[in-house]
C-alpha cells in the first residue's frame, strides 16, 4: 500500500515549476491548527498545532504508538488511503489549506514528496525510477529527463556511484543506494516538502551516515520533517524537535534546547532513556 | 568520515579556544607590563577585568554541550569537547589570575621599588610561554611539546619559592616594606597558578592525543 501511495504521491502537473526561492528561514512552511484524527472510535491525535519552519529540518520523536508517523501522513493527506480515518483541524502548506475540498490532493502530494522507512525502488532502472514521476506526468523529452536525472541523484549524492550504470536495475543497489534511490526519485518532482518516515531504521550505520548529511545539505532547498524512533539521529540532523506522547505534541523546541534543557519532566524521562 | 558539520563544530570550538588563549595572553603580558613599567593606567585597566574573555568561556561551553548532547562524539571525538572544556575554564582562571596581578601590581607600584624585579619577570616569561606552548600543543596536537610545559612548571615553582625568601628577609629587617613585598608574594603565587593551569592544559593536550592520563605523577613517569 505504501508504494502505491507513493506512485500517485509524484504525479505532478505537466509544467513542473521550482517555487519561488524563499530564503528567509523562521518563516513557517507548514502550519498545523488544532488537528484531530481518529480512527474509528480510536482517538489518535488530540489537538496538535504546530509551525514546521521552511528550510529546516523538523524531526517528530516519540514512543511507538505517540501518533508521530500519523502526523506525518497527515501532511501530505496520505491517511486518506487508511479506511475510517476522520481528521478535523487545518493544515495550511506554504498558504494552501490541504484539507479544503477544493484541493488537488495528487498535487498535494507533487509538492509534499515522501521517503519511507523500507525503500521502495520500482523494478525498473535506476534510470527510470528516478524519472518515473515526470514520465507519468506527461515528460518524456529525453533532454529534460537526462538532466532531472543527474540532478536528482546529484542532489541525493548518489550520482557518482550510479551514473555508469543507469540502466541497471534499482533493485540491485545496496540498502542505503535504495534510500538515496528514493530520494533521488522524491526531489526529482521538485517538491517543496520531504517527509521522511524513519528513513535510516533499516540501514547499517555508514548508510544512515550518508543519509544523515545528505538530509543536512538537502534543507538548503526543502523544507523536511523527519520521523525517527532514534533519538541521536533526530539530535543530529534536526534544527526542531517535536515530542509526542500518547497522541500530543508534549513540547516542541529548538533541537539544541530540547535535548540540554527539555521543559517537561516527560521529555526528560523519554530523551535519558527513562521510559518509553 | 563525513560529518563535516561535526567537524566545522569541532573547527569553530578550537578557533574560539585559540581566540580566547590569545586575549588571555595579551592581558597577562599588559598586567605584567604594568608592573615592570610602574603604570597604574594600564593596571587598572587589565584589574577591571576582560569582558570578551568571560563571553567567549560561556560560548565555548555551551558549544561544547550541544555538541555533546546532538552529535554524541565518540573516542578522540569525546577527548577533544572534554579536553576544551577543561582547557576552556583553565584560559579563564588564568585571565582572572592576570587580573589579580593587575590589582597586586597597583599595590606595589604607588611606593618607591623595594629592589629590582628580576625574578618575577622571569617567572612571567615562564609562565606566558607555557601557556602559549601548551595552547600551540592543543592545536597541532602534539604531545611531545605538551610535554616540555610539564617539564617547566618545576622551574616556576622553584623561583616562586625563592621570591617568597628573599622577600621575607625584606620583611624581617624592615616592617615597612611588609605592604610591597606582599604585593610581589602575591604576584609571584598568581604567576605559579598561571603555570599551574598550563600544566593542566598541557595534561589535558596528551590525554587528547594519547589517551593517557598524566595526571599527579613524577615527570619521568609522564614521558
Amino acid at each position: 500500500m505504501a508504494s502505491s501511495a507513493q506512485d500517485t504521491g509524484i504525479r505532478i502537473k505537466t509544467e513542473v515549476k521550482v517555487q519561488a526561492a524563499n530564503a528567509g528561514t523562521g518563516e513557517s512552511a507548514i502550519s498545523i491548527d488544532e488537528v484531530n484524527l481518529s480512527y474509528g472510535q480510536n482517538h489518535v491525535l488530540h489537538d496538535i498545532s504546530m509551525e514546521i519552519g521552511e528550510r529546516q529540518v523538523t524531526a517528530f520523536i516519540g514512543p511507538s504508538g505517540c501518533g508521530k508517523s500519523t502526523l506525518l501522513r497527515c501532511l501530505n493527506r496520505m491517511n486518506d488511503l487508511i479506511d475510517d480515518v476522520s481528521v478535523s483541524g487545518k493544515i495550511v502548506v506554504r498558504g494552501q489549506d490541504i484539507y479544503s475540498p477544493t484541493t488537488d490532493v495528487i498535487e498535494v502530494r507533487r509538492r509534499v514528496g515522501m521517503v519511507f522507512q523500507k525503500s521502495n525502488p520500482f523494478p525498473k532502472s535506476i534510470y527510470e525510477n528516478v524519472v518515473y514521476g515526470l514520465r507519468i506526468a506527461g515528460i518524456n523529452d529525453k533532454k529534460v529527463l537526462d538532466e532531472a536525472c543527474e540532478r536528482s541523484l546529484r542532489g541525493a549524492a548518489l550520482w557518482d556511484e550510479v551514473k555508469d550504470r543507469l540502466d541497471e536495475s534499482g533493485l540491485g543497489l545496496s540498502g542505503g543506494q535504495m534510500q538515496r534511490l528514493c530520494i533521488a526519485r522524491a526531489i526529482a518532482v521538485e517538491p517543496e516538502i520531504i517527509l521522511m518516515d524513519e528513513p535510516c531504521s533499516a540501514l547499517d550505520p555508514i548508510a544512515t551516515l550518508k543519509i544523515e548529511e545528505l538530509i543536512y545539505a538537502l534543507k538548503e532547498r526543502y523544507t523536511i520533517v523527519i520521523v525517527t524512533h532514534n533519538l541521536q539521529q533526530a539530535a543530529r540532523v534536526s534544527d526542531k524537535t517535536g515530542f509526542f506522547w500518547l497522541g500530543r505534541l508534549v513540547e516542541y523546541e529548538p533541537t539544541p534546547d530540547m535535548f540540554t534543557r527539555p521543559k517537561d519532566k516527560l521529555t526528560e524521562d523519554y530523551i535519558t532513556g527513562r521510559f518509553g | 568520515m563525513e560529518r563535516y558539520h561535526f567537524e566545522e563544530g569541532l573547527g569553530t570550538i578550537k578557533q574560539r579556544l585559540l581566540s580566547m588563549g590569545g586575549h588571555v595572553e595579551e592581558r597577562l603580558t599588559e598586567a605584567v607590563k604594568a608592573l615592570m613599567e610602574r603604570r597604574q593606567d594600564l593596571a587598572e585597566r587589565v584589574a577591571r577585568g576582560d569582558h570578551e574573555i568571560n563571553q567567549l568561556q560561556i560560548e565555548i561551553d555551551d558549544r561544547c554541550l550541544k555538541l555533546l548532547a546532538l552529535q554524541q562524539p565518540m573516542a578522540s571525538d569525546l577527548r577533544f569537547i572534554t579536553a576544551a572544556m577543561k582547557i576552556n575554564a583553565d584560559l579563564e582562571r588564568i585571565g582572572d589570575q592576570a587580573v589579580n596581578i593587575a590589582q597586586n601590581a597597583l599595590k606595589v607600584i604607588n611606593q618607591a621599588p623595594l629592589r629590582p624585579l628580576i625574578d618575577i619577570p622571569r617567572m612571567a616569561e615562564l609562565a606566558l610561554r607555557m601557556t602559549r606552548d601548551a595552547l600551540d600543543a592543543f592545536v597541532r596536537r602534539d604531545p611531545e611539546l605538551a610535554r616540555q610545559v610539564l617539564l617547566r612548571d618545576d622551574e616556576v615553582d622553584n623561583l616562586k619559592d625563592h621570591v617568597f625568601r628573599v622577600l621575607l628577609t625584606h620583611m624581617m629587617a624592615d616592617p615597612g616594606t611588609i605592604e610591597r613585598a606582599l604585593g610581589l608574594i602575591l604576584i609571584s603565587r598568581n604567576l605559579e597558578r598561571i603555570a599551574d593551569h598550563a600544566t593542566n592544559i598541557a595534561e589535558d593536550v596528551i590525554f587528547l592525543v594519547e589517551a593517557r592520563d598524566v595526571r599527579h605523577q613524577n615527570p619521568e613517569a609522564k614521558e
